[in-house]
């Protein structure tokens, strides 16, 4: 396969010898004008990888922060459409971000398998997380994506034994993405002596980076999660600063978001990665 | 969707990754899919096994009380005026309705895989009830997640729980139904994945729930084949059950999948009428899509974002639909059809005062269509409708549907 933007940016940034900075935040949270907004002060704020949700009814995965994101966004009209638009528009101003739509299978379903991978290539999409769409489902989707170029990436969990590790990873691109606990997303604090031994069983069988995330919040756990893991992935924290200044206009929501994204970059930039072992 | 080809047997699903037809499958969060690979070994072990099936058996008679007698309704088939009405009389089974055949069947499982934790989620707290049952019984702490309106429409089941030392949690999520409470409970499986076993109450979920509730559940089906046989000396020409999830007609229905003379009809809660959003028929007026780790007809939208839907039985309260029940739409071996909430109110109402039966509001929707069925029928035919729940609990909505002040 050719190399992605996701493949590109971690290469750089491996030669920096830094950690990913990769961000999550809702599509179309708390509006779509104030979501695309978001989107583009986040490059320069010092997002490395933008993982962009996409609203569903039920996310089972979630925790309250992004539950709430995803009823902000399904309330001011978001749909699939919407999302990949927003990639679309995003995209047009930045050639080099790459971006990941992370979800649930159904909206996709319903929007058409083939039709999706499509239009999401065509707007600008580099890569998928589904999060209910394990290796034994990988015809109906991981498949027919990789075909079309774009990465899939697998999450891989405390539960992910070593027999079902190759499985996990096979067919995997981009980067593997180490959820450091077993619970949702936004919940406690993960153990980091655990994450880092994680981090290293999972690298001694794949060439790929291997980003950690649900449970981040401070730029201090990002910065230990950094010294172990090619990326730290930040999601509800930021969420949170959208749910937390809803009051004011979109700018004031946006601010917040891209604030807390400055800092956990320069902390991030301070890092550097260890070596595994 | 291409016309599926008729199978030789319609008693054979799932196959081994868990799909009835397209329906069924496996789509869990990866934290989750270990431990369905667990349960799965752990249930084809003791499927196989004498001693889990003595057991299980042992307290199907003792605990429960089974065989449920297959009882000839008599005054409802006089005032009827067609054929013979049977009624598989689950509700009055230990704790209420059919939910505790598949609640011991999976706490024995949980004991087998060395769990030490229950979860369940519950709409009407049938299962709610059932669960914290079995658990008191098998000393094991349980935690219930049930949405907000449903805790406060089934108050009498609520406290029925909290009596058997469950821990009762309320969700307000979403529309605060059925559907919100299993993605919590998820939530708390994916969390507590170690030590937890999650009792899903229908069959519906990831494989192989869909499967061994069915297997648990389809101890009704059995009884009846042996139970009419006695009686009447031949199958029944009908059966007739209520589906939310679809665990008690999937019970029913599935050992008489193969006897194609007999005809099999699924009734779901049709609530205010079809045109709108407040309904749950999933099979009747939705379209397949993926929740709660399995593929099957779903209320959604164009968007794939699910609805909430509406009757006036929680336990019918559910977007979604098991998938063997939509292969078996999908395959036409079974009718679906919608019941309306004042056609099910009436038909509670009925069966109260000729068989001197209260029902659940969920066996009243199959009841309104034996009422509508029955009289079109010959005197020699037979019905077997699934009694699957008694309406203690429903009094106080049926109270307030009907402008009494309980």
């Amino acid at each position: 396969m050719t190399q992605s933007r996701i493949d590109t940016r971690f290469a750089e940034l491996k030669e920096e010898g830094r950690p990913a900075l990769v961000t999550f935040v809702m599509a179309g949270d708390p509006d779509y004008d104030t979501s695309l907004d978001i989107l583009k002060s986040l490059p320069s704020a010092g997002a490395d990888v933008m993982e962009i949700g996409m609203p569903f009814s039920d996310p089972m995965a979630d925790g309250p922060a992004i539950q709430l994101a995803g009823q902000r966004a399904l309330k001011a009209g978001q749909d699939m459409h919407k999302t990949l638009q927003m990639v679309r528009e995003f995209r047009s101003g930045d050639k080099d971000t790459p971006i990941v739509l992370m979800g649930y299978y159904n909206p996709i379903y319903i929007y058409g398998n083939e039709q999706f991978l499509a239009d999401a290539r065509e707007a600008g999409v580099d890569g998928l997380i589904i999060v209910d769409l394990p290796p034994e489902a990988d015809e109906e989707l991981c498949v027919p994506a990789i075909k079309l170029g774009l990465n899939f990436i697998r999450l891989a969990t405390p539960t992910t034994d070593d027999d079902r590790l190759p499985q996990v990873l096979h067919n995997t691109s981009g980067f593997v993405y180490y959820v450091s606990i077993t619970g949702i997303t936004g919940a406690a604090a993960p153990n980091t002596t655990k994450v880092a031994a994680a981090v290293n069983r999972i690298k001694r069988s794949t060439e790929l980076p291997v980003a950690v995330g649900f449970g981040v919040k401070s730029v201090e756990q990002a910065q230990v999660i950094g010294e172990v893991a090619d990326g730290v992935v930040v999601g509800s924290a930021l969420v949170s600063e959208i749910a937390a200044n809803l009051d004011g206009n979109g700018e004031t929501a946006c601010r917040a978001v891209t604030n807390l994204v400055s800092e956990l970059a320069v902390g991030l930039r301070s890092t550097k990665l260890k070596k595994s072992a | 969707m291409t016309e599926p080809v008729e199978p030789n047997s319609f008693r054979a699903g799932p196959d081994k990754e868990g799909y009835f037809g397209i329906f069924g499958g496996r789509y869990v969060a990866e934290t989750l899919m270990p431990l369905i690979l667990d349960l799965e070994q752990a249930y084809n072990e003791s499927k196989e096994d004498p001693e889990f099936k003595a057991e299980l058996e042992n307290l199907g008679k003792h605990y429960t009380g089974r065989p449920s007698p297959l009882y000839f309704a008599e005054g409802l088939t006089k005032h009827l005026g067609g054929a013979k009405i049977y009624f598989k009389r689950d509700e009055l089974n230990h704790t209420g309705s059919h939910k505790i055949n598949n609640c011991l069947g999976q706490i024995l499982l949980a004991r087998k895989m060395g769990k030490t934790r229950i979860i369940a989620e519950t709409g009407a707290g049938q299962h709610g009830v059932a669960t914290a049952t079995v658990a008191a019984k098998f000393g094991y702490p349980c935690v219930v997640y049930m949405g907000k309106t449903d805790i406060e429409r089934q108050s009498p089941n609520v406290f029925r729980m909290k009596l058997l030392g469950a821990e009762i949690v309320p969700v307000t999520a979403g529309a605060g139904t059925l559907k919100d409470a299993m993605n919590e409970a998820l939530r708390d499986w994916v969390t507590n994945v170690e030590d937890t076993y999650y009792i899903i109450g229908t069959a519906a979920g990831p494989h192989p729930y869909p499967e061994l509730v069915r297997d648990f559940q389809s101890v009704i089906g059995q009884e009846v084949r042996e139970q009419i046989m006695e009686a009447e000396g031949r199958l029944p020409d009908m059966l007739v059950a209520a589906v939310g999830g679809g665990s008690n007609a999937i019970g029913l229905f599935h050992p008489f999948l193969d006897d194609r003379q007999v005809q099999i009809v699924g009734v779901e809660a049709g609530g205010l009428g079809l045109d709108g959003e407040e309904h749950c028929a999933s099979l009747s007026a939705g379209k397949p899509g993926v929740l709660h780790g399995n593929r099957t007809f779903l209320l959604q939208n164009d968007d794939g974002q699910i609805l909430e839907g509406h009757s006036i039985s929680a336990g019918l309260d559910y977007p979604g639909i098991g998938p063997e029940h939509s292969w078996l739409k999908d395959t036409g071996r079974v009718d679906y059809v919608p019941i309306m909430d004042d056609e099910a109110l009436e038909a509670f109402q009925l069966l109260c005062k000729v068989e001197g039966i209260i029902p659940a509001l969920e066996p009243s929707h199959a009841l309104a269509e034996v009422i509508k069925r029955a009289p079109k029928m010959d005197k020699d035919q037979i019905i077997v409708m699934n009694l699957c729940g008694r309406g203690d609990k429903d009094v106080f909505t049926v109270g307030k549907a009907l402008g009494f002040d309980l």
